[in-house]
């Protein structure tokens, strides 16, 4: 069993480090898609492996969070990266693999990974 | 349809996180006595109205309004039912809501369990503002994850520190890991 006794040794740790990274209008929001239809679709690791890497990498100013529906559920799993002064972003189909490559292209990189990105034109089922 | 149960867990307690609780309550309680899988997610949230509560299993009902459809409660009553259990919600406006799933255990009509980690830590990290309390249990062995408890060790820490993020997901893995010894559910 885990005990608490090790997360007092993390507190002990981070106490001193805190009020860091506080929430500003310079900060870069990964936001995840998380209702049924973003969940179905296998958003879980989607969104996990953001925040496990953000963390990971140490990547600053940038926090991964979720929403709800997006409202194009034929897409998902999608992703919206919101970064401060540039039009938003949406990835669409979104799996593991590709939101690593995500984070290293575009969150690492600077450079928007346009084989994911939702197309300008999709075609629309007739009635 | 969810491929894991899980999945509907995360899903239908994401409903409780929006309807504002304060605290979440989830209990996992395998039985092979009763040959019965129990998840209960219970809420103290702003609860639903009677006319709400009959006409959330109805897939064409939704507070939603991007679209028409709401699949969430639908999918997980449907999960229980095809394996020969039972489904309930009971709600009450200002005192919150309790959701019921009884699976059949051995039937070969349910889905497996799944990730119960992934879907707790997602749950807990995710929602910095809301108290979980989730239980464990297959037969006699059980454990307990109480985010009060850990909130009161670390003193405004928040869950998203990376140290605690991970502390948070070995605690969750390695205590099932105990609970099971490798019986699978």
């Amino acid at each position: 069993m885990k005990s608490l006794e090790e997360l007092k040794a993390i507190r002990e740790r981070m106490q001193g480090q805190l009020g860091m990274r506080e929430e500003g209008e310079d900060q870069t929001r990964v936001v995840v898609g998380m209702a049924t239809c973003g969940i179905a679709a296998g958003a879980r690791p989607v969104l996990n492996k953001f925040a496990e890497l953000v963390q990971e990498r140490g990547i600053k100013n940038t926090i991964v969070t979720q929403t709800g529906c997006i409202g194009i559920c034929r897409f998902e799993p999608i992703v919206e990266i919101y970064e401060p002064g540039k039009p938003k972003v949406t990835y669409v189909h979104m799996d593991a693999e590709k939101a690593e490559e995500v984070v290293t292209r575009h969150l690492q990189g600077g450079q928007v990974v346009k084989e994911y990105v939702i197309p300008a034109t999709i075609s629309v089922p007739s009635k | 349809m969810m491929p894991e149960i899980s999945l509907n867990v995360l899903d239908v307690a994401e409903n409780s996180t929006r309807a504002e609780a304060s605290l979440v309550i989830i209990s996992v309680e395998a039985d092979t006595a009763s040959d019965e899988l129990t998840i209960v997610i219970k809420d103290d949230g702003c609860g639903m109205t009677p006319e709400m509560v009959a006409n959330v299993t109805d897939p064409f009902f939704t507070t939603r309004k991007t679209r028409r459809v709401g699949l969430g409660v639908p999918f997980f009553k449907l999960a229980a039912e095809m394996s020969g259990g039972r489904f309930s919600i009971e709600s009450e406006v200002g005192v919150g809501t309790c959701v019921t799933a009884v699976f059949g255990l051995t039937n070969v009509d349910r889905m497996p369990l799944g990730d119960m980690t992934s879907t707790m830590h997602s749950l807990i990290t995710m929602h910095e503002d809301t108290d979980f309390l989730y239980t464990y249990r297959y037969d006699s062995d059980s454990f307990t994850l109480d985010t009060r408890e850990f909130r009161e060790v670390l003193g405004g820490v928040p869950f998203s520190e990376p140290e605690v993020s991970q502390y948070i997901r070995e605690y969750l893995r390695e205590n099932e890991a105990e609970v099971t010894k490798g019986r699978l559910i």
